[in-house]
């Protein structure tokens, strides 16, 4: 029972990591049908944005508090990105917008690798410590079942800005703008919405989630490298899908859904496999998920659409 | 060959059959010439070739039949590992090449038609996706499946493959000719393998101008009008993925024998994007494309290797960015600033599905 | 006359509107058959269900008096049945002749290992579908055109190209959405023209249209839709005669009648 517990807990970190990410992908997604590649790598810049932010006030600032610093390393990292966002899709996805539907794909692709080079060029390619500021401690709310407080504070940091998200999305004059380019950009503009200004806010309001998802990600394994964002990147899209792309309410339910069926499949794997299979193959079961559900029920737990764009 | 030749600059257009010459001059002269820098080089062109036998399979998939395939490697690496486990010290299994590659060419082929299958509804992004993921499973596969049998040997790789043995000749070896005069091995792969391009350049644009390219094509440029003229979409997709595997399949037993060593490390996602960049570098759906395509993103990272460290060194007294940097800042620069700038790639298609030849009598020229 | 096409009871939902119900209808053999009706009359859905685009919620299609398989178009074509669509589809990379030439694929039979070896059938087989795909283009009078890509061709001549595609697929019924929709009026009667060759070379017409002049001036017989419901099946004449369809489609359609 604890492990089954435990597992829940793991699940529900890792998956609402998965859910921040996996809201601009499908926010750009239904916008623009695109999968944007390269929205996983700005985890990774978010990331070591902050980490650079960090190390760069433990030198001038030694005494100051973990809370202000990691406060301030996001408050850097989040217009960071999003300004990477916002000249990602204006110089190379907006000049795309009408060619044939694989060349942004490619496009996407070319750009997520770029992304990881330059941090490559930037912060080299080995694994650096990312510091830890909210405490790694686990407690025990119940008896043999753990969790520390960096994973309290990434559950409840993930859900206030989806819930934030939701609200900018439903009672809002950008939401609704955001809502009417969705359904048809040509109506849309029809009706004064400035297109391309929303186009170009969607990228940059899920660079802003993929950044605070990155330094969540990067605070609770202590880690990061050029290379974190892709996985988890993949992953988010896959959770994108399982909830139906396009819908937010389903890009969350996806996350969860999928941080879920990985920790419980790394944690009975070796059993249900008779020890052949071990939790190393842990990431296998996104790729199932995201075949199952592409070829049985491409429109997602959520989804109403049918997505036969593409 | 034709498209070949006409892509040769200047001449290709003036006088096709002369072009067609210096093209064929080139291919046998190219170690030769490669060898006056140094061995080294004839190695970056044996390279250049199995990386234009990838990119020609991919350029199947991808540029005739329309479908984003991000796997790709996948087949190469069902290719290498065929032919470590059946002609490698690994499982005492010496296998020669005449069954190794007929039955790699068989399991890639298989493999292709298993991703094929399920991912046959999805389109364009969606397709990518699922191929990406279904590479990576594969390399999970390879990097684990050493425990608890071992089958792969994990990520440490399978050593001493068997060298190719053609008609009594071991083409890890050189030859001596005479007392001063010997044929490097390295030359040898290059012509076996030079021979295996031009057999699948012959193959492929037979295929191109056909019925199985014109419905590929039609598939590609409308599926919905393709079915509408009865063409059994789902049969030609399986047939492009498997195909384009048999390709991947054959060039991974080649790529294993020749380097003597298979590991999950060359079978990587940015591996089927590098072979993905070529053909979308040298122009998707035509067969001179793909091979320029391969030819100059396979020896370009190789050429600035040799000239980016020493200038780097004597710029700023060391090295800033590594030759791997390099390569993979070469690799998404070329894709991305291709799409945007010259989407048809560097030698646009203007493919041919039809012999017009059959049409002389009624006076019809192009 | 002997019957080609008949169409049982045909339904189709989509979500809470029923584009089509319970239609019924006869097309004989030889003869060019209309299909109208005012926009969103179920027209283009009755093409698609027919031609295995869309599955049918109920009744079925008999074709040479054998049913039609549901839901897959390839095989409706080998059965006989070619379409052209109201937005043009054609291959934009191909030729016109590699398009019409597609076309044949159904018709031909080598496989990889005829064209790898490009053995004596494989060779006589291309030959004889250049040829041919040839002939269909100087049929539909665009031969001058073969070596174009297609997307370069102007918009009549895409039409053409269109049916010349679907003729190569040897079709005993021939089933044309909207062919006449964007045509100015000479190009309207080169196209009336080409249908009344079809139709004389012993090929079975079916044709939706907006253009109502086209339809009464081509067409053998004339069934008319109305929210996805047959109202009327007769010659033009009487058509044109008929109470409810005067009130459902000439009435208050004359915008239709470009």
């Amino acid at each position: 029972m604890e492990i089954f517990l435990q597992q829940i807990v793991n699940g529900l970190v890792v998956g609402s990591v998965y859910a921040l990410v996996a809201l601009g992908y499908t926010m750009v997604y239904g916008i623009l049908g695109l999968i944007n590649f390269a929205h996983g790598d700005l985890v990774m810049v978010g990331a070591l944005t902050a980490l650079q932010t960090m190390m760069f006030l433990m030198g001038v600032a030694p005494g100051m508090s973990p809370v202000a610093m990691l406060t301030l390393s996001l408050l850097v990292a989040i217009p960071v990105c999003m300004l990477l966002a916002f000249t990602m899709e204006r110089l190379a996805y907006r000049p795309l917008r009408n060619a044939p539907r694989l060349a942004p794909l490619i496009t996407a692709i070319g750009v997520s690798f770029l992304l990881q080079t330059l941090a490559m060029i930037v912060w080299g390619r080995n694994y650096h410590t990312f510091p830890q500021l909210i405490s790694t401690t686990p407690v025990q709310p119940i008896e043999g079942v753990f969790i520390t407080p960096i994973q309290i504070t990434i559950i409840i940091v993930s859900a206030l800005m989806m819930a934030g998200l939701i609200l900018l999305v439903t009672k809002t004059k950008l939401g609704r703008a955001m809502r009417a380019t969705a359904e048809n950009h040509r109506v849309a503009a029809l009706m004064g919405v400035d297109t391309n200004m929303i186009i170009a806010l969607t990228f940059v309001i899920g660079a802003a989630l993929a950044a605070v998802a990155g330094v969540m990600f990067a605070s609770n394994y202590g880690i990061a490298h050029y290379g974190m964002g892709f996985m988890p990147g993949l992953k988010a899209f896959t959770a994108a899908v399982l909830g139906g792309i396009g819908n937010l309410g389903g890009a969350m339910l996806g996350g969860v859904v999928l941080g879920l069926v990985e920790s419980f499949g790394a944690g009975y794997i070796e059993q249900a496999t008779f020890g052949f299979l071990n939790s190393s193959y842990q990431d296998i079961f996104a790729f199932i998920i995201l075949g199952l559900v592409l070829i049985f029920k491409p429109t997602g737990l959520l989804g109403e659409r049918v997505s036969d764009r593409a | 060959m034709n498209e070949l030749a006409l892509a040769v600059p200047w001449l290709g257009k003036r006088n096709p059959q002369a072009a067609r010459w210096v093209v064929i001059a080139i291919a046998i002269a190219a170690p030769m010439i490669a060898m006056m820098f140094g061995r080294t080089w004839v190695r970056v062109l044996d390279f250049a070739l199995l990386y234009i036998l990838l990119a020609l399979g991919l350029n199947l998939v991808v540029g005739f039949a329309g479908l984003l395939d991000l796997g790709y490697i996948a087949f190469y690496a069902v290719g290498a590992y065929t032919a470590a486990f059946l002609a490698s010290p690994h499982f005492d299994v010496h296998l020669p090449i005449w069954v190794v590659l007929p039955l790699a060419a068989g399991f890639a082929a298989t493999a292709g038609i298993t991703l094929g299958f399920p991912v046959l509804r999805l389109r364009g992004d969606y397709l990518a996706i699922v191929t990406l993921g279904f590479g990576e499973i594969v390399r999970i596969f390879m990097n684990n499946l050493n425990y608890p049998i071992n089958i792969t040997n994990g990520p440490q790789g399978i050593n001493s493959l068997d060298p190719i043995m053609l008609f009594g000749w071991d083409l890890s070896r050189n030859i001596q000719v005479s007392e001063d005069l010997a044929i490097n091995s390295l030359f040898l792969y290059y012509y076996a393998f030079l021979a295996c391009v031009a057999g699948s350049i012959l193959f492929i644009s037979r295929l191109q101008v056909s019925r199985v390219g014109r419905a590929w094509a039609a598939m590609r440029d409308d599926e919905l009008a393709a079915k509408a003229i009865g063409i059994n979409t789902r049969n030609m997709k399986l047939l492009a993925f498997s195909l384009g595997a048999t390709f991947g399949g054959v060039s991974g037993v080649l790529f294993g024998t020749f380097q003597g060593f298979v590991s999950p490390e060359s079978f990587s996602l940015m591996e089927s994007i590098a072979v993905l960049t070529m053909v979308v570098f040298g122009g998707m759906g035509n067969i001179a494309g793909a091979i320029v395509g391969a030819i100059i993103l396979s020896a370009l990272p190789e050429i600035l290797r040799h000239l980016a460290v020493p200038v780097q060194q004597a710029l700023f007294g060391h090295v800033l960015l590594d030759p791997e940097v390099l390569r993979m800042l070469l690799l998404s620069l070329a894709m991305i600033l291709m799409m945007l700038l010259r989407p048809a790639g560097l030698i646009p298609a203007n493919a041919k599905y039809s012999h017009i030849r059959y049409l002389k009598a009624k006076g019809v020229t192009e | 006359m002997i019957t080609l096409l008949e169409a049982r009871n045909i339904g189709k939902r989509f979500g809470g509107l029923q584009a089509l119900s319970e239609v019924s209808l006869t097309i004989r053999k030889g003869e060019v058959y209309g299909l109208i009706g005012p926009n969103g009359a179920g027209k283009t859905t009755f093409f698609n269900v027919l031609t295995g685009a869309y599955t049918p919620d109920g009744g079925e299609f008999v074709f040479n008096g054998a049913p039609l398989p549901s839901g897959k178009p390839h095989l409706v074509v080998t059965q006989g049945i070619a379409r052209t669509f109201q937005n043009i589809r054609l291959f934009r990379e191909l030729t016109a002749l590699e398009n019409v030439m597609a076309g044949h694929h159904i018709r031909t039979t080598a496989g990889v290992w005829g064209i790898l070896t490009q053995n004596k059938h494989t060779v006589e087989e291309e030959r004889l579908t250049t040829e041919r795909a040839y002939e269909l283009l100087k049929y539909v009078g665009i031969e001058r055109f073969a070596t174009a890509t297609a997307k370069n061709l102007s918009y009549g001549d895409q039409r053409r190209l269109e049916i010349a595609r679907a003729l190569a697929t040897e079709p005993q019924l021939l089933a044309l959405d909207e062919p006449a929709a964007g045509m100015n009026a000479t190009e309207t009667g080169q196209l009336k023209h080409l249908i009344e060759q079809i139709r004389g070379d012993g090929i079975t017409v079916l044709l939706i249209e907006h253009d109502v002049k086209l339809v009464m001036g081509l067409c053998d017989r004339v069934a008319v839709l109305d929210f996805g419901r047959k109202i009327a099946e007769d010659v033009p004449a009487e058509v044109q005669k008929n109470e409810a369809v005067i009130g459902a489609y000439l009435g208050g359609g004359h915008k239709h009648a470009h």
